[in-house]
């Protein structure tokens, strides 16, 4: 999906847990989610260990649609 | 089973292309090459021919499709078949067009054959049973031959084997079969992974597409004046799941209004998704479709609004058609609204 949509000009980044796998398919931007069940969460954290992941790494991949990158890239996260 | 036969001007005996903007023309028995079709086959009856100049079918389509099916609607048929259409490009775009129309409307077996560089295999694949052909009518027996085999097998329904085997073009639909020798998968992976180590050739079960990459779109200029879009894969839906994407092989994806809302509550959004426990999205469904982190930037002004629309479907067992069905189809959505950019969560 994430390829037909960035074909018609507009940027995606690709939040996935299967980093290889997006990069096999040819995704362009990519941010590694925490994993498959909970990309962007984790029931073993507090709440505000959560969200605390969360925003920081929705933040990584809105700051990748506002880089220029001219190959596939993965934008590493903190936590 | 009844069979119909679509056949272009030159197979239809019209004439050449000095006959191809040739009107649809319904003869009330198989003429030409669909007697040699009717022979081939001992439990299916070609019952009628239909043939249409090869202009006609592709610069009138709508006009000719009415016509044609105005005539099928008043026929009995169990499958339908058009071509062979060898290399000839507006014969197998047109052999296309009526196939995937026919297919559409009355739910039967099309069959056409047509050589793998022809135009109309890559657009209607997916539509019907493509079968492979040579690339002159010096091949009519043979792709004639095959089609032929092939409805026989649908006719005494004899086991269906994937689409390599039988000799069409893949489809894109995925099928389990079970092992013809009972060998069971942790034992045919370890067979291939000791001819992978060994060197020796080895067929892998599950065929991965060829990837087509696409250049990077360029980055957006003013991340503060942007209209971000979030897209999902994750299967997050309202509880009710109205539009009844599927769990697992998905056929259709969803559009859900997020105006006014600072996160996915729990109980007002699920996940639908198979592929995994989905617990731990049920209860926070911002851990799938991050609304609340989303709405936190663009209160900050980090971006200029979040799109009052999010859209998702589930991502395992989609066929990769499918996905890039749903991607065009959404894409062509995000361009009329004017989005700038889209954050896509996968599963």
């Amino acid at each position: 999906m994430a390829k037909e949509i960035e074909r018609s000009g507009i940027p995606v980044v690709v939040m996935c847990n299967l980093i290889d796998v997006a990069k096999t398919v040819g995704s362009n931007r990519m941010v590694p989610t925490v994993s498959v069940p909970y990309p962007l969460g984790d029931p073993t954290l507090t709440k505000e260990e959560e969200w605390a992941l969360r925003y920081h790494r929705v933040g990584v991949a809105l700051d990748a649609l506002a880089t220029d990158i001219s190959e596939p890239k993965v934008f590493p996260v903190k936590i | 089973m009844k069979a119909i036969h679509y056949i272009n001007q030159f197979f239809g005996q019209v004439g050449g292309e000095d006959a191809a903007d040739c009107k649809p023309i319904f003869h009330d028995k198989p003429i030409g090459c669909s007697m040699m079709l009717n022979g081939l086959m001992p439990d299916v009856e070609v019952t009628n021919t239909m043939v249409v100049g090869d202009n006609y079918i592709t610069n009138h389509t709508e006009e000719a499709l009415k016509e044609i099916m105005a005539w099928l609607d008043t026929k009995q048929f169990d499958i339908f078949f058009a071509g062979p259409a060898f290399m000839a490009g507006r014969y197998g775009v047109g052999c296309g067009i009526v196939c995937r129309a026919v297919a559409e409307r009355y739910q039967v077996p099309v069959i056409t054959s047509m050589n793998e560089e022809n135009p109309g295999v890559e657009e209607y694949k997916q539509s019907c049973y493509i079968f492979k052909g040579g690339r002159k009518a010096t091949f009519m027996k043979d792709d004639m031959g095959q089609m032929a085999k092939f409805a026989e097998k649908l006719a005494t329904k004899a086991v269906l084997q994937p689409a390599p085997e039988e000799g069409y073009f893949p489809r894109g639909i995925r099928y389990e079969l079970p092992q013809k020798d009972g060998i069971m998968a942790a034992d045919r992976v370890m067979d291939m992974l000791l001819k992978k180590i060994g060197g020796e050739p080895y067929q892998t079960e599950l065929v991965i597409p060829q990837t087509d990459l696409i250049p990077p779109a360029p980055a957006v200029k003013d991340l503060s004046k942007c209209t971000i879009a979030l897209v999902s894969s994750s299967g997050v839906v309202p509880s009710d799941n109205p539009d009844r994407i599927q769990s697992a092989s998905a056929q259709k994806w969803g559009k859900y209004n997020i105006a006014g809302k600072n996160c996915l509550p729990s109980g007002e959004f699920k996940t639908i998704h198979a592929g995994f426990d989905p617990e731990a999205m049920c209860a926070v469904p911002d851990r799938g479709i991050p609304v609340d982190a989303m709405r936190a930037y663009e209160k900050e002004g980090k971006f200029a609004k979040l799109f009052d629309y999010y859209y998702v479907t589930v991502g395992t067992g989609t066929t990769q058609n499918f996905a890039k069905k749903f991607g065009r189809e959404i894409a062509d959505e995000l361009k009329q609204a004017k989005v700038d950019a889209v954050v896509l969560t996968s599963t």
